[in-house]
């Protein structure tokens, strides 16, 4: 739940410019990025998510390493990514 | 070691160690504090110990959203859970803390609807999808989640929806700090600050720390060598005559924090008189429940809510383990009756508890080191 997983920005919904299609290792999920403002993020830029919401911006090379860290904790990211894929947020 | 990138390379964890054995006046012992349980699991995943000086020893902190929750809270929400026609919603982490009567997986086998969310907005979902239900969510974090919470509430409340409610459990790190640091237990020369509570907070709300209490900080990313890089910045400081708060980890935290998450949370929320944490106490402002303006979404008021303290079990020592006075291998019923398929304490429950990070990765490198002393 604290450590965030980096997602890619894929999409942004149309007429919801709170609401992007994140990317998280080939799980595509609806994400909620009215906590950085749209003047912050788009398309291709990685965030930081926390329960449904992306935190904070980050660089590629900075999402790429978190996502090996996370691949080392085994069963609680693999609990995390499987919530994750259930979650199905407007 | 296993570092496999630019933030793992071996030899410049080498380079670290060096740096950080020549910073350390020879009989002087340092106790660092990493607040964060995410950084706890780092150091026994990694053995960042290993890379350290025997007099530099680093002690887990009470950065566990799930291990600070006491049982009574656990009761409070399980009362809810029964009440006629409620949905209670949880994080998968809260799932199996036990309460003074049971967990929620308990709770469930017994008849109450309780459900798993990844986010507090699969509740609002649940709640928009089961308008003839009353759905609560039990929200629980430090600042890293407490805006999602808010946010959440600020949605349901601009789409109206009036079967949706929190019960608030959201706690704030500061005060947790300085309840430490206030403490006789413990002799601190510095903090590893929190990494993602960051990201929302910022590096200023650490200052008084260094002002009052002349520790430095220095907030602290979770690779391996971040952690180490971190150790350095503490000790150049004690080296140096410094005492500041400084971010190892600018890659993610502004230090300003996320400004909208900040107000969302003063939106909804205000500090409670006090809390009850789970092996500390009560403390001060500590955590948050909903303002008066959304009372309609604050299951607190909504419900009949026992708010009985039920002393920790006696055997638990996890009070002890979140102050960084036990290490997990120290506390009596460690791995033998507390383990994380039945867990006593918390500490044992969430992957980001002490004891858990040290249950399933930090014994196997201690009973390493300890033979290799032996023979």
């Amino acid at each position: 739940m604290c450590l965030g997983i980096p997602g890619e920005i894929v999409e942004i919904k149309a007429g919801r410019d709170d609401l992007a299609i994140v990317d998280v290792v080939g799980v595509r999920r609806a994400v909620n990025i009215g906590l950085l403002g749209q003047d912050q993020v788009g398309i291709g830029d990685w965030v930081l998510v926390h329960v449904g919401f992306a935190m904070s911006k980050i660089d590629e090379a900075e999402a790429a390493a978190t996502l090996t860290l996370l691949n080392g904790l085994g069963q609680a990211y693999t609990d995390e990514l499987q919530a994750l894929a259930e979650s199905d947020i407007t | 070691m296993r570092f496999v990138d630019e933030y793992r390379d071996a030899d410049r964890a080498q380079t670290l160690a060096a740096q950080i054995a020549a910073l350390c006046e020879p009989g002087r012992q340092y106790k660092f504090m990493e607040v964060c349980g995410g950084h706890t699991h780092t150091i026994y995943k990694h053995g960042i110990e290993d890379y350290l000086p025997e007099n530099v020893s680093l002690v887990h902190g009470p950065g566990c959203p799930v291990c600070v929750i006491p049982m009574g809270r656990v009761d409070d929400a399980i009362a809810i859970a029964h009440e006629p026609g409620v949905i209670l919603t949880a994080f998968g982490d809260m799932m199996r803390v036990p309460g003074g009567s049971g967990s929620f997986f308990d709770a469930k086998a017994a008849g109450a609807d309780i459900r798993m969310v990844y986010s507090p907005l699969d509740a609002l979902k649940i709640a928009r999808t089961n308008p003839d239900r009353r759905v609560v969510f039990m929200a629980i974090g430090f600042e890293t989640t407490s805006p999602s919470t808010a946010m959440t509430v600020l949605r349901a409340a601009a789409e109206g929806i009036g079967n949706f409610s929190v019960f608030c459990n959201h706690v704030t790190i500061l005060p947790a700090i300085k309840a430490i640091l206030d403490s006789p237990d413990l002799r601190l020369d510095g903090f590893l600050g929190p990494g993602h509570v960051s990201t929302v907070i910022g590096c200023r709300p650490y200052e008084f720390i260094a002002r009052d209490y002349g520790k430095p900080l220095v907030c602290a990313g979770f690779e391996p060598l971040d952690l180490l890089q971190s150790v350095l910045m503490l000790l150049r400081q004690l080296a140096e005559g410094r005492c500041e708060v400084e971010n190892q980890y600018t890659r993610v935290v502004p230090w300003d924090g996320n400004p909208r998450a900040i107000e969302a949370i003063g939106q909804v929320m205000r500090l409670r008189p006090y809390f009850e944490w789970r092996g500390l106490g009560f403390i001060s402002h500590s955590a948050l429940r909903m303002r008066d303006e959304y009372a309609a979404f604050d299951a607190e008021r909504l419900f009949d809510v026992p708010g009985v303290r039920v002393a920790d079990p006696k055997a638990c020592q996890c009070g002890e383990v979140l102050k960084g006075v036990l290490k997990p291998w120290e506390c009596k019923v460690f791995g033998t009756a507390c383990t994380p398929e039945t867990p006593i304490g918390t500490c044992m429950v969430s992957s980001e508890g002490a004891c858990a990070a040290y249950y399933n990765f930090g014994r196997f490198t201690r009973q390493r080191l300890t033979e290799a002393v032996r023979v």
